[in-house]
């Protein structure tokens, strides 16, 4: 029969739309500022205790709040409020209820139900421009990276050549190391040694340059090389950036790579960009030293604390002088032993070598201890001027033992540390020595900082515009296409709804360019049933019975609406390869809501046609 | 086509129109080569701070502010209202400007200043954004040209890119003409406007093919006489709803996306424009007939199986 959807087809439709509604649901339930507590390291413990004593700190304050609980893995707490406006306030008051060692982040908690979180079903992310925050971009030093690992090799060629007794001259300039010597011979060896040593640089023989009777060499790092080093040091930045963003108590930051040696951070609502800065830029560092002898004066000594106790020493007395800083650690690695035990191996450049061999090689069987130094902040309160209080953070160094091993053996460039009980201990160690180690040096090439109330109204004008712009196209469809523009103008709401579900379900997030995304997918996603409309018209002109103009104008406009949107789909996907940031947001929003407009416009409306003047006898279409 | 509608003789005045269209882009790129395109800090890199002040302060002070504490180059400029101010720093400064600038700002007056955004874009990264849009703008243009090519033919492809190519052009004419900031989400705009432009074009190169094969008696003029009149209804609906959307977006909104709606609104405007005169005068001129489709698809089949 003429225009009858089969029953699956409709079944169909309605399944979709109402897992879609499922899924966009959740983006209704506006979610309560709140406070997150947390520990500043994993032995702290958040209980119900401690979150009623805050919620008596909050009631003195006279701040009006609900719904304390502590997580079930006691790693963290949540605090619900009523206002926005109270957030930093109640911050405060419980920072200082708790004092150092506790991490409290402004948070936005969610009142989804439980039932639709438990499916997966959750609220679209907000974008920085609509939630307010900060986005940096951080680009690292690659090249310095490049050119410390350079020098590295280049000093060890020259001591390798020392101890072989082959005269030479060593250079390094614009990242070629080049050799010159006396004779063929002792350049062919040396030409060996380097290959046999030196595996990561290729090496060759070279014309002399300035037609001397010298005869040279020259060895370049490989472009494989290059890119791992490259590589290193951006996932060394990058581990190091997470645990420190992790440090500053944001709720929800993103670190993430971009590119070949760029990072970018976002960091949501918070306000204190200088504050971030530092904290993000600032450099841990490690401190090898002896421990100390027994008879060693006070004078000579320091006691320090182990960053993980429960060996049953807590702490352990070292020298107060330095055998050599992280700057001198090139790599450190975890990895097994031929016993299969789990160990570190730790690379040092050669200056570092060579003081670690001097000072090892007279101490062996005494115990050599890794020191991890922190910047941290402490905070305490005092009253301004005008007797507002001020929290001011006093900045300090941490130290604390990350390693305390028994030098077997001189040590030298590389050496490692073993008697670790388990591959996790060796792994979180190796992080540590590597964090410590100075990695590439990074800059700040971007920053973006939205105020929370540019977030707001951002939001709030974004909305409106959709509302309005869908409410005037409503009306519009309806008064000109009468029965059909109100099947168009229902497919339309179905569409916002499905692509809210989509774009939920993807994790996108939503940006002012992606509510402009929106805006256009609704004048766009018009265009497919118009096309359709205006054929169907045009067919009754032509003298076509009714059911018989429906399925000739769906046939026809098909094609039309098929090779239109996948031309505008293609320009979208290009956006999104090329774009960045605001582009991006753009073009994800405009290509889902291309892909969910065909169904709801083409296959939605055919449907509600169907179903409205399908399969009887009618001579006048509403259209 | 239908007894009921007239043929409305669009071919009739396509040299008036080729002229016009021809004049106007020779005149944008006149206007982008003599005064250039306004790059907003996304190209040109360099420090925005926009904060918004209790009750209105006169610019001229802020500016004096700025000056006296040593930053003689800063652009300071209303946005949206007479309490939002917007400074703006050339190239080359240190990321932490944007914090000390907001300490002047706020000793230079007894209201509470709020700091409403701070960008920071370096002149490397300004650089790289410049050349991806570009190079964006290109790769979609080449895209577009492949696929209309193997959808339909090459003589649609070249007038839909010639299209795509007017609308860019006397969009970014217009944007250097007036001056306003050609930034990042102007670029998104420009990109819209290929995609809907293309829209458009699609659609009436569509009719075309569709009647050149139906209508075998009528010579090509006419032919494209009637298939711009039979999708003239469309092509005017469908860029009016747009177009109401986008007047919705440039009015409401907000400051944010002012020149993105803006942008959009003129690339339509003018794509509507040159689906109709453009892609089809071009046919014209390159001679378009029955003959450049002789290879037939089997469409026809297809469409009943379909939704």
């Amino acid at each position: 029969m003429l225009n009858k959807y089969p029953l699956w087809k409709n079944l169909l439709i309605i399944a979709v739309l109402g897992i879609g509604f499922l899924y966009a649901v959740p983006n209704l339930y506006r979610p309560d500022p709140a406070l997150q507590v947390s520990g500043d390291s994993s032995g702290v413990v958040i209980d119900q205790a401690l979150m009623t004593r805050l919620s008596a700190a909050l009631d003195a304050g006279g701040i009006e709040h609900f719904g304390e609980k502590a997580d079930e893995t006691g790693k963290s707490g949540l605090i619900r409020l009523y206002e926005t406006d109270m957030q930093l306030r109640a911050q405060r008051i419980v920072q200082r209820t708790l004092g150092d060692g506790y991490v409290v982040a402004l948070n936005l908690a969610s009142n989804t139900p439980d039932w639709l979180s438990n499916l997966g079903a959750q609220a679209m992310k907000l974008g920085l421009d609509l939630s307010g925050g900060v986005h940096f971009l951080l680009e690292v030093d690659t090249d310095s990276a490049i050119a410390t690992r350079l020098e590295h090799y280049s000093s060890g060629i020259k001591k390798k050549l020392r101890e072989e007794r082959i005269r030479g001259f060593v250079t390094l300039e614009d990242d070629i190391i080049s050799g010159k010597f006396t004779s063929a011979e002792l350049r062919d060896t040396a030409l060996g040694l380097i290959r046999k040593d030196f595996t990561e640089l290729t090496g060759e023989r070279l014309d002399s340059p300035s037609g001397d009777d010298a005869f040279y060499l020259r060895a370049i790092i490989g472009e494989a090389k290059r890119k791992e080093i490259e590589d290193y040091a951006v996932s060394q930045n990058l581990t190091t950036l997470r645990n420190r963003v992790n440090e500053l108590g944001v709720s929800e930051p993103l670190v993430q790579r971009q590119g070949r040696n760029r990072i970018v951070v976002e960091l949501p609502g918070i306000q204190d960009t200088a504050e971030a800065k530092r904290i993000l830029g600032k450099t841990a560092n490690l401190d090898f030293r002896l421990e100390a002898k027994y008879d060693a004066p006070l004078s000579d000594r320091e006691q320090f604390e182990f960053r993980n106790p429960g060996r049953g020493e807590p702490s352990a007395w070292l020298e107060r002088d330095v055998v050599i800083t992280g700057e001198r650690v090139a790599n450190a690695q975890a990895g097994f032993d031929q016993n299969g035990m789990p160990q570190v191996n730790i690379t040092l450049d050669s200056q570092g070598g060579t003081l670690m061999h001097r000072v090892t090689r007279h101490n062996i069987n005494r115990r050599l201890g890794v020191l991890f130094i922190e910047r941290k902040s402490r905070t305490h309160y005092e009253r301004d001027a005008n007797g507002v209080e001020q929290a001011v953070k006093v900045p300090y160094d941490e130290k604390k033992i990350i390693s305390l091993a028994t030098i077997k053996d001189a040590l030298g460039v590389q050496f490692r540390i073993t008697g670790l009980d388990a591959p996790g201990e060796a792994a979180e160690l190796s992080l540590l020595l590597r964090a410590g180690a100075l990695a590439a040096p990074i800059d700040f090439v971007e920053e973006r900082t939205v105020g929370p109330s540019l977030g707001a109204e951002n939001i709030e004008k974004g909305l409106n515009a959709v509302k309005i712009g869908l409410g005037m196209v409503a009306l519009f469809m309806i008064v000109y296409y009468r029965v059909f523009g109100v099947i168009a103008v229902v497919a339309l709401g179905a569409n916002i709804i499905l692509l809210t579900a989509c774009m939920s379900l993807l994790g996108a997030t939503l940006t002012l360019p992606g509510i402009a995304g929106i805006v256009l997918t609704v004048g766009m996603a018009v265009d497919a049933n118009v096309l359709i409309f205006s054929r169907i018209r045009e067919e009754l002109r032509e003298g076509l019975s009714v059911q018989h103009a429906i399925e000739a104008g769906y046939g026809r406009a098909f094609v039309t609406i098929m090779d239109s949107n996948i031309t505008t789909l293609l320009v979208a996907v290009i956006l999104y390869a090329v774009g960045t940031g605001p582009v991006r947001g753009f073009a994800v929003t405009l290509s889902i809501g291309i892909l969910t407009s065909m169904f709801t416009a083409i296959m939605g409306t055919r449907a509600v046609v169907n179903f409205v003047y399908g399969g009887r006898r009618i001579t006048k279409l509403a259209i | 086509m239908s007894d009921t509608k007239k043929i409305v003789n669009f071919m009739g005045a396509r040299r008036i129109a080729m002229f016009m269209s021809i004049a106007v882009m020779v005149a944008s790129i006149a206007v982008l080569a003599v005064k250039g395109l306004n790059f907003g800090l996304d190209f040109t890199g360099g420090t925005l701070i926009e904060v918004i002040y209790e009750e209105s302060v006169p610019l001229e002070r802020v500016r004096e502010d700025l000056r006296t504490a040593g930053y003689e180059s800063a652009i300071v400029v209303n946005f949206g209202s007479d309490t939002d101010v917007l400074v703006r720093m050339p190239e080359g400064m240190s990321p932490t400007l944007g914090e000390e600038v907001l300490a002047v700002l706020q000793a230079g007056t007894e209201a509470e200043v709020e700091l409403r955004r701070i960008e920071f874009v370096g002149p490397q990264v300004g650089e790289e954004l410049r050349e991806q849009g570009g190079l964006a703008v290109l790769l979609a243009l080449v895209v577009v040209l492949i696929y209309v090519a193997m959808r339909f033919q090459v003589k649609f492809s070249i007038g839909a890119v010639a299209a795509l190519g007017h609308d860019v052009l006397i969009t970014l004419g217009i944007f250097a003409l007036v001056g306003w900031d050609f930034d990042l989400t102007v670029l998104a705009a420009i990109l819209a406007v290929i995609g809907y432009s293309l829209n458009d074009s699609i659609v009436v190169a569509d009719r075309i093919r569709e009647n050149l094969r139906k209508l075998r008696k009528h010579d090509p003029d006419e032919i494209i006489n009637i298939s711009l009149t039979e999708t003239l209804d469309r092509t005017l609906v469908t860029s009016g709803t747009t177009l109401l959307v986008l007047l919705a977006l440039a009015f409401v909104g907000g400051e944010m996306i002012h020149s993105f709606a803006l942008a959009l609104l003129i690339g339509i405007g003018v794509g509507t424009y040159s689906s109709i005169y453009i892609v089809a005068s071009l046919l014209l001129t390159m001679k378009i007939s029955q003959d450049d489709l002789i290879v037939v698809e089997k469409e026809g089949a297809q469409i009943d199986d379909l939704p």
